[in-house]
């Protein structure tokens, strides 16, 4: 499984960590080589990808990397990207809508309860339907913005993936924390799931089975 | 453009230099022309200038830090001591860790935000300087009255600072303090800790050697920013009506550098924690890659330091083209290119068959890197400004700088403060069943009063402001006693550290205020489960020019010293902090003391809040009558005065033997330390945390209590008396625990038990969680939003 580093990705390493926990095997990939390495799936880490100058994720769409990325992802690889990497896949039109500044202007670090609203993808297959985790939520930018139009058919399609169990910690449109592509492939999410993959270093294991999820879709 | 040459200093040897502007004295000036032999260059006055600075040099406090050395404890842990960028300590397994508390109180008085932000960046830079990977910061703030409409301009500024670099660096914030006095309103502290992991064989070391090796500068280009920062800004006092409350625009400038009259700027730095995350790898594959014989940050005093530095410390000569230093600014002379605090940037040393190694590396992560010079075997630091000598000098005479031994003097007021004792406050009543009801009512009031007050109250408002779980290996956080970090995933090695700091003891009494600092830390870091190892400290106080206050420092440097050596605990590094005043005004002498603990295995560490109900609380530790300077004292009357806590060192030792050990047999399930608010606050904020996982705290519900006081009420919830902990013994564990507390002649009483849906002292009150939570959570968002 594919964890990209870009300058400026911090969540790389434990990404992998989570990778491994789930007995895949990390395949550490760099902005600036036009190759996958033959991965299976691809995980966008989360940080402050080029100092998020500009505006969140804007220039990490356009490294050498997401050339190939891209269309892979619109072929059926899975992708999923954490909180800068949900900017990215934002960015790069893989999905719809936008982060945008936290109400209240603060960076917030906090454990949130979030409910999974669609088991559907190959991310999320693990987790019963409505089911509640706690997941690590720490950004700066994510409150989901997307027109009513976009919100509508996402609603619609059960394209909402997650979403925040209590209160709105950030402002987002519909308390999304999270949303995947039509095809269910390609999925965004604000808080991290590997923050939440041991006791002994976050909230919890409840995040673990993002992870141990796309493993079991790869492998059947 | 032309310079001050070597060749024109000698042929002018009259021509007027603003030393004094630099913040030179006359005689000090003097020196420098008596050791060149010759009036100095521009360019060697602005090096003398800022590497004489008090800030760069210790000239008033290195007679006094020199006891660090000298009361030394012996410790194998030892591996790098005072003198290096930071101290190195060995945590066993092959592992060192590296940790450093530095102060920017000044800069981020004049601009919160980025003198905050900047830092970070260079603690951060100093630990990557060593060899190591910077791995976790802290930080200590303090800050003037919480309703004062400046306190919030500098809290939001200085928060978000620190949120803004330390987030965007990837590196999580584990803990530090939060206090409010009026004595900061016109000087906050921002004092920042870093700690980094190595192996033992990676340590570098600031010295450069060989000859004709090549002196690379990486990072950021070279700017007209923080220039004087280290002599004009951290070296002298804010003038009375300086740097109001009116922002940046309040920021010292000037104008007079040598070199010719240009626009005014600012002494403050701009971070870019972008650059300094992608120099933080770089680094760290340029050590991989061996091609780095030595290594030094540019901070304070920038390129001037670096070079005399690195020279001075390899006892080698030095020869930089200043020309091909790359600047932001065209225009800047070499004079400014000297003393530039730009951020962001490093200097190495490398060999030549090294040299394409080593760009390439620097490439690789978009980081500029150009030779600027070699080492030489001349013992000279040479430099040219195209082609033209603007310094010769010999280096350690620059790094070395003056020394003097200020004159000192007890505070006039000294006694008539410590003869001011709050036994004679008014204190709630209490105590006795009147009438069926609850008669505890103003103890109850007193308690609440304590822990909504902005010291005691909830830090959530500023640590969820910043990332506590990137490079998942935070095992506590705040709110918990110590931040404890999982140094090695398979062996669960790790390590606990904690800062601490009590200004309002230090002004009762600098000496015991002082090891009362440590004795918390240390407390601290054995609360969380792991053993005190070594410690750091960064000194605040005001200025050294003032006799009175240069007695609080020596005092209080003798107490650390002194508690240093009782404790078996060496000072590995530290900073000094001096100028802390606005007009006459100092700061309370507040020295901070930083303590780094290991702990084997971070699944038997501590936290501070109950887990779960049902298990025994435990009080650890004597309960005098001990008010001087306590917060309750602060948060119900607005006195300070009276004695501090009494020192018990060989206690304090006894207790932290008491919890590691109960640690290690697993018979504890939390442990909290006892210090300002006393009893009454530990167990408001062990029930308050309560019931949250690891590193984290929202999850928490909390969880209740019920306790029996065995004594006066009051003494026993609101005295500060030092050497206690409240400890909850796992069920079944009680007698063993009970054993081990005895064997170390460390007084334990059963207060009660966890459980329940309040905090209830029997027989006088009962406080419902909700509203003890409300109480906790409601102060800090309501001041600051």
């Amino acid at each position: 499984m594919g964890v990209v580093t870009f300058p400026g990705s911090l969540d790389d390493a434990d990404a992998c960590r989570a990778v491994a926990r789930a007995g895949a095997r990390p395949v550490p990939l760099w902005h600036g080589d036009r190759d996958l390495r033959g991965v299976d799936a691809v995980i966008l880490p989360g940080g402050f990808s080029y100092g998020d100058y500009l505006r969140c994720g804007a220039i990490a769409r356009f490294a050498p990397l997401m050339a190939e990325l891209v269309p892979a992802a619109r072929a059926g690889l899975p992708v999923l990207g954490i909180c800068n990497g949900f900017q990215i896949l934002c960015e790069a039109h893989l999905l719809p809508g936008a982060l945008t500044r936290n109400a209240g202007l603060h960076f917030v670090c906090r454990d949130v309860r979030v409910r999974i609203e669609n088991n559907r993808t190959c991310w999320t297959a693990g987790y019963a339907a409505g089911e509640v985790v706690t997941l690590v939520l720490k950004s700066g930018e994510g409150a989901y913005q997307a027109d009513q139009a976009t919100l509508a058919e996402l609603e619609g399609s059960g394209r909402i993936v997650a979403r925040y169990a209590d209160g709105n910690p950030n402002g987002s449109a519909g308390a999304v924390a999270g949303i995947a592509s039509a095809a269910g492939t390609v999925v965004g999410l604000m808080p991290h799931p590997e923050h939440a993959i041991e006791a002994l270093t976050g909230p919890g294991t409840d995040g673990m089975r993002f992870f141990t999820s796309i493993l079991a879709s790869a492998t059947t | 453009m032309t310079a001050d040459t070597v060749a024109a200093a000698a042929a002018t040897p009259d021509r007027e230099q603003p030393h004094g502007a630099l913040g030179l004295t006359d005689a000090e000036r003097d020196s420098i022309g008596a050791l060149l032999g010759r009036r100095p260059t521009d360019s060697e006055l602005a090096i003398y200038s800022v590497m004489w600075s008090e800030h760069c040099s210790y000239k008033s406090s290195r007679l006094h830090l020199r006891q660090f050395a000298e009361k030394a404890p012996p410790s194998p842990a030892l591996l790098a001591g005072i003198g290096g960028n930071a101290g190195v300590v060995d945590i066993g397994q092959g592992y060192a860790v590296t940790f450093k508390i530095e102060s920017h109180n000044h800069p981020s008085y004049v601009e919160p935000f980025q003198g905050a932000a900047t830092g970070v960046g260079g603690i951060v830079r100093d630990i990557l300087a060593m060899g190591a990977r910077p791995v976790a910061v802290m930080d200590a703030l303090r800050f003037g009255p919480p309703d004062a409409a400046d306190t919030r301009r500098v809290v939001a500024g200085v928060v978000s600072g620190i949120s803004f670099y330390g987030n965007c660096l990837g590196l999580p914030n584990i803990g530090g303090e939060l206090t409010f006095d009026p004595c900061y309103a016109g000087n906050p502290l921002v004092n920042t800790l870093c700690l980094g992991v190595m192996r033992h064989a990676d340590l570098k070391l600031a010295a450069a050697s060989g000859p004709g090796n090549k002196v690379v500068l990486l990072g950021s280009p070279t700017g007209p920013d923080g220039i004087g920062g280290a002599s004009v800004l951290a070296s002298a006092s804010f003038g009375a009506g300086q740097a109001g409350g009116d922002g940046a625009g309040g920021g010292q400038t000037r104008s007079d550098q040598p070199g010719g009259e240009r626009a005014k700027r600012p002494s403050v730095q701009v971070g870019d924690p972008f650059m300094e995350k992608l120099l933080i790898e770089c680094c760290l594959e340029l050590y991989a890659a061996g091609v780095v014989v030595a290594i030094q940050d540019l901070g304070a005093a920038g390129i001037a330091c670096a070079t005399t530095e690195l020279a001075a410390a390899g006892k080698v000569g030095m020869a930089v083209a200043l020309d091909a230093v790359p600047l932001r600014d065209s225009g800047l002379t070499p004079p400014e290119i000297l003393m530039s605090e730009s951020q962001e940037r490093m200097m190495a040393v490398t060999e030549p068959a090294a040299l394409a190694t080593f760009l390439g590396i620097c490439a690789r992560w978009d980081v500029p890197a150009t030779v600027i010079g070699e080492v030489t075997g001349t013992g000279r630091l040479e430099m040219t400004w195209y082609g033209d000598p603007v310094v010769d000098i010999p280096p350690g005479s620059a790094a070395e700088g003056p020394l003097y031994d200020r004159p000192r003097c007890r505070p006039a007021g000294q006694d008539a403060l410590a003869a001011d004792d709050p036994a004679a406050l008014a204190r709630p009543a209490g105590g006795g069943l009147a009438g069926g009801e609850l008669a505890g009512g103003e103890l109850a009031g007193d308690l609440l009063a304590v822990l909504g007050s902005a010291a005691g109250a909830d830090k959530a408002w500023v640590t969820e402001q910043y990332d506590r779980y990137v490079r998942g290996n935070t095992v506590l956080a705040m709110p918990h006693d110590a931040g404890v970090l999982r140094i090695d995933e398979q062996t669960c090695l790790g390590v606990a550290i904690a800062t601490d700091g009590n200004g309002r003891f230090c002004q009762l009494d600098p000496y015991a205020g002082t090891q009362l600092a440590l004795a918390e830390a240390y407390r601290n870091v054995a609360a969380a489960g792991a053993r005190p190892l070594a410690v750091t400290n960064c000194l605040n106080f005001g200025s050294p020019e003032d006799p009175e206050v240069m007695w609080q420092f020596a005092e209080s440097v003798r107490g650390l010293a002194d508690a240093c050596l009782e404790l078996g605990v060496p000072v590995t590094g530290g900073n000094v902090s001096f100028y802390n005043q606005t007009g006459g005004r100092a700061i309370q002498p507040t020295p901070v003391v930083g303590v780094l603990g290991v702990i084997e295995d971070v699944r038997r560490r501590l936290p501070s809040g109950f887990a779960a109900p049902g298990e025994a609380i435990v009080l650890l530790g004597q309960t005098a009558a001990e008010f001087g300077g306590s917060l309750w004292a602060q948060a119900r009357h607005g006195h300070l005065g009276g004695r501090p806590p009494a020192v018990d060192l060989p206690a304090e030792r006894r207790l932290a033997a008491v919890l590691a050990q109960a640690a290690d047999r697993g018979l504890l399930s939390a442990a909290h330390d006892l210090s300002d608010g006393g009893l009454a606050l530990a167990l408001a904020e062990c029930c308050l945390i309560g019931g949250s996982g690891a590193a984290g705290v929202a999850a928490g519900s909390g969880v209740g209590a019920t306790v029996t006081l065995p004594g006066d009420p009051f003494t026993l919830l609101f005295s500060e008396s030092a050497a206690r902990a409240v400890a909850v013994t796992r069920s079944g564990a009680g007698a063993e625990f009970a054993d081990l507390a005895a064997g170390q002649g460390v007084p334990a009483v059963v207060l009660g038990s966890t459980g329940g849906p309040a905090l209830e002292v029997t027989g006088l009150f009962s406080i419902p969680l909700a509203d003890l939570g409300d109480a906790y959570r409601r102060t800090l968002p309501a001041l600051f939003g």
